[in-house]
């Protein structure tokens, strides 16, 4: 019996991948610990830490006040002096709570002590538009964090990936922050009941294709995919990459395909001005500017703040129509 | 109650007092002399206080410290020949000259770093303290910060979390009435910090913090009340720089008179205890003198070792950023 479960590949929703992460590294790791804003008794406002508390007990598992500099100075004392701090920033809008303990602090304080401080926390945060949550609520500020040297960021997007990253983040000695789409909890996924991670720095080459490249990630993966599948129908024949990974990002295997292509756009969710997308622009000009037949393109938000209404969200949020009506454009198909 | 301190810990203190004194007024004047580069935030004046809390320590036990921090790391043990490598930004300084004085630090001796952000140590104390309980060590965590910072937003939740989960923390506040040029009574509506504690829901305690077996007893107490697990305490010394915000004479801004410094130096924690220790036979000004000279020439040693060490290579730039 036990062996036609195991041949039976188990699937888990997204939400269930992301709290069997926590789990496992709960599990591992005896000096790790979870604090943050109802995260214990109410099991976090997404579910994504029921019975954790119930598991662990309250020695291990925290609420903490509505505080979030708190939190993430929580996390920067106790990982500095031994501990590996699980923090939940319930919001990934709330960074402006917490910006100076995460920037000036968190990511800096190795760095200012020559290497004597080692700070493995790993900090969950819910990022993503969609569900009209308004423009507090809503934000991708992956760019906000990236520029930061000393952090690592990673959005993994589908079950298997979250797990296994949360897993990475957690074994690793750096501060890692898991930015995690909302508008996703309930995708299922294959995800295998042991633990094991998805190494940070190593980009994931979703949909293999021959003459054009979309570097796409967080929710904009799916509409990625949905968009080649259209791109099919006009002869491109798309190669979709999830960089996993923005810190370190994974430029070689980007590069690669775009070396095979030759023509390549980035989908993100965040803002287009000043979005992630324009380093990876700029990565692959500095590194395949000959193999390119086409200027990169990007596809993000437009320049505004996340509206309420769901008539202007859906057209804020780029999907697989807008992918492609840029990809003609590009390519003047 | 001073009786009940044994000689030995009396002229501990003295010691730790002398050498931040010395310390930082030779720094001063090389910083002066363009001899250190960047900006200094100099202790002296408030010398009793990092001397009477960290006499309590060890190097178990952490501290949190501020942009005024040299201090606080020589009290803690911090060593002067690394502590001028590191302000003369050389390879062999604490932080291999990437820190500077805004972020001098060293984990063997729990000195979790001079911040250079005001109100950047409370939550970090916090969490070492949570650390200290989690981990079920018998240890402290001591955060030191000033009038100015207890208005951050960071002071208020750090205290918070420490009384909320009765962590092991002592936050001391050196308060030398200003933040930065600004006279507390135009920064706070309060005369005493202090006053903030019941908020939280700890004790709060006030002490002359000129006199350092004032600030050794209340601190004793409330250290010894953090490892019991009874939770944190907030001790606020009343204090005062003699030097300007950054540097000696700094920016020359006309914020504050030269006879109300002169009416705290009046108070001088050093004067005051050695004129107390003669009295009492424990320390002829004489011996007083000896241990200013050693200090002295100690400094001149470490002087040397930094001039003599490296700077570090341009290719340490973009190491030590990760693990």
């Amino acid at each position: 019996m036990a062996e036609a479960e195991q041949i039976k590949p188990r699937t888990l929703p997204y939400v269930s991948a992301i709290a069997e992460g926590v789990r496992t590294v709960m599990q591992e790791q005896p000096d790790a610990f979870v604090a943050g804003e109802d995260v214990a008794g109410a099991g976090g406002v997404y579910g994504y830490y029921t019975g954790i508390l119930q598991e662990f007990g309250p020695e291990r598992v925290y609420d903490t006040p509505i505080s979030e500099e708190g939190i993430v100075g929580l996390g920067v004392g106790a990982a500095a002096t031994g501990c590996r701090p699980i923090i939940d920033l319930m919001f990934m809008d709330f960074l402006g709570e917490c910006m100076d303990e995460v920037a000036n602090q968190l990511a800096k304080m190795r760095y200012m002590f020559g290497g004597a401080a080692t700070l493995p926390v790993t900090m969950l945060t819910m990022a993503g538009a969609g569900a009209s949550l308004a423009a507090q609520h809503s934000q991708s500020l992956e760019a906000w964090i990236c520029h930061l040297p000393g952090l690592k960021v990673c959005m993994p997007i589908t079950p298997y990936d979250a797990k296994g990253m949360i897993i990475a983040a957690a074994r690793d000695d750096n501060p890692v922050i898991v930015v995690l789409n909302k508008m996703s909890l309930a995708v299922q996924g294959e995800v295998p009941e042991e633990s094991y991670t998805v190494p940070l720095g190593e980009a994931n080459v979703v949909r293999p294709g021959s003459n054009y490249t979309i570097i796409a990630f967080g929710r904009m993966l799916t509409e990625a995919l949905k968009a080649a599948d259209k791109l099919k129908e006009l002869g491109v024949d798309a190669e979709v990459i999830d960089p996993r990974t923005l810190q370190p990002f994974d430029t070689a295997t980007v590069v690669n395909s775009v070396k095979k292509t030759h023509r390549a756009m980035i989908v993100h969710e965040a803002v287009r001005f000043g979005g992630f997308g324009g380093e990876i622009a700029a990565q692959i000009q500095e590194e395949a500017f000959d193999y390119l037949d086409a200027p990169v393109a990007r596809v993000g938000a437009p320049f505004s703040p996340v509206p309420f209404s769901p008539a202007l969200e859906q057209h804020y949020v780029p999907n697989a129509d807008r992918i492609v009506e840029e990809a003609k454009k590009q390519l003047g198909l | 109650m001073s009786e009940e301190i044994s000689n030995d810990t009396l002229l501990d203190l003295h010691r730790r007092m002398v050498r931040i004194r010395r310390f930082e007024e030779t720094a001063g004047k090389m910083m002066e002399d363009g001899k250190i580069p960047g900006a200094l935030h100099l202790y002296v004046g408030e010398e009793a206080v990092a001397s009477g809390v960290m006499a309590h320590l060890s190097n178990d036990d952490q501290i949190t410290s501020t942009h005024r921090g040299h201090g606080h790391l020589i009290a803690k043990g911090g060593e002067f020949d690394r502590m001028f490598a590191e302000l003369f930004g050389r390879e062999t300084g604490y932080c291999k000259g990437k820190g500077g004085s805004m972020h001098i630090s060293n984990m063997e001796l729990g000195m979790l770093g001079a911040n250079g952000i005001v109100g950047g140590g409370p939550p970090i104390a916090m969490g070492a303290g949570f650390s200290n309980k989690f981990r079920k060590t018998n240890n402290v965590a001591c955060c030191f910060f000033g009038d100015g910072a207890s208005n951050e937003g960071s002071f208020h939740e750090a205290a918070n979390m420490a009384a909320l989960y009765k962590l092991p923390v002592v936050f001391v506040c050196e308060n030398n009435g200003y933040g930065e040029y600004t006279p507390q009574a135009n920064h706070q509506a309060i005369v005493d910090v202090a006053d903030r504690a019941p908020g939280y829901g700890m004790p709060g305690v006030i002490v002359d913090g000129m006199d350092v077996i004032a600030v050794y007893e209340a601190a004793g107490e409330a250290i010894a009340r953090a490892r019991a697990g009874e939770g944190p305490t907030l001790l606020e010394c009343k204090t005062y720089r003699y030097y300007d915000h950054v540097g000696v004479r700094g920016m020359g801004l006309n914020y504050r008179t030269d006879e109300e410094v002169e009416e705290w130096q009046k108070k001088d924690p050093i004067d005051q205890f050695e004129a107390r220790l003669a009295e009492q036979g424990i320390l002829s000004a004489g011996d007083a003198g000896k241990v200013h000279d050693e200090t002295l020439a100690e400094i001149e040693a470490a002087i040397k070792f930094a001039e003599d060490s490296p700077y570090p290579d341009p290719s340490a730039i973009t190491e030590d950023v990760y693990a």
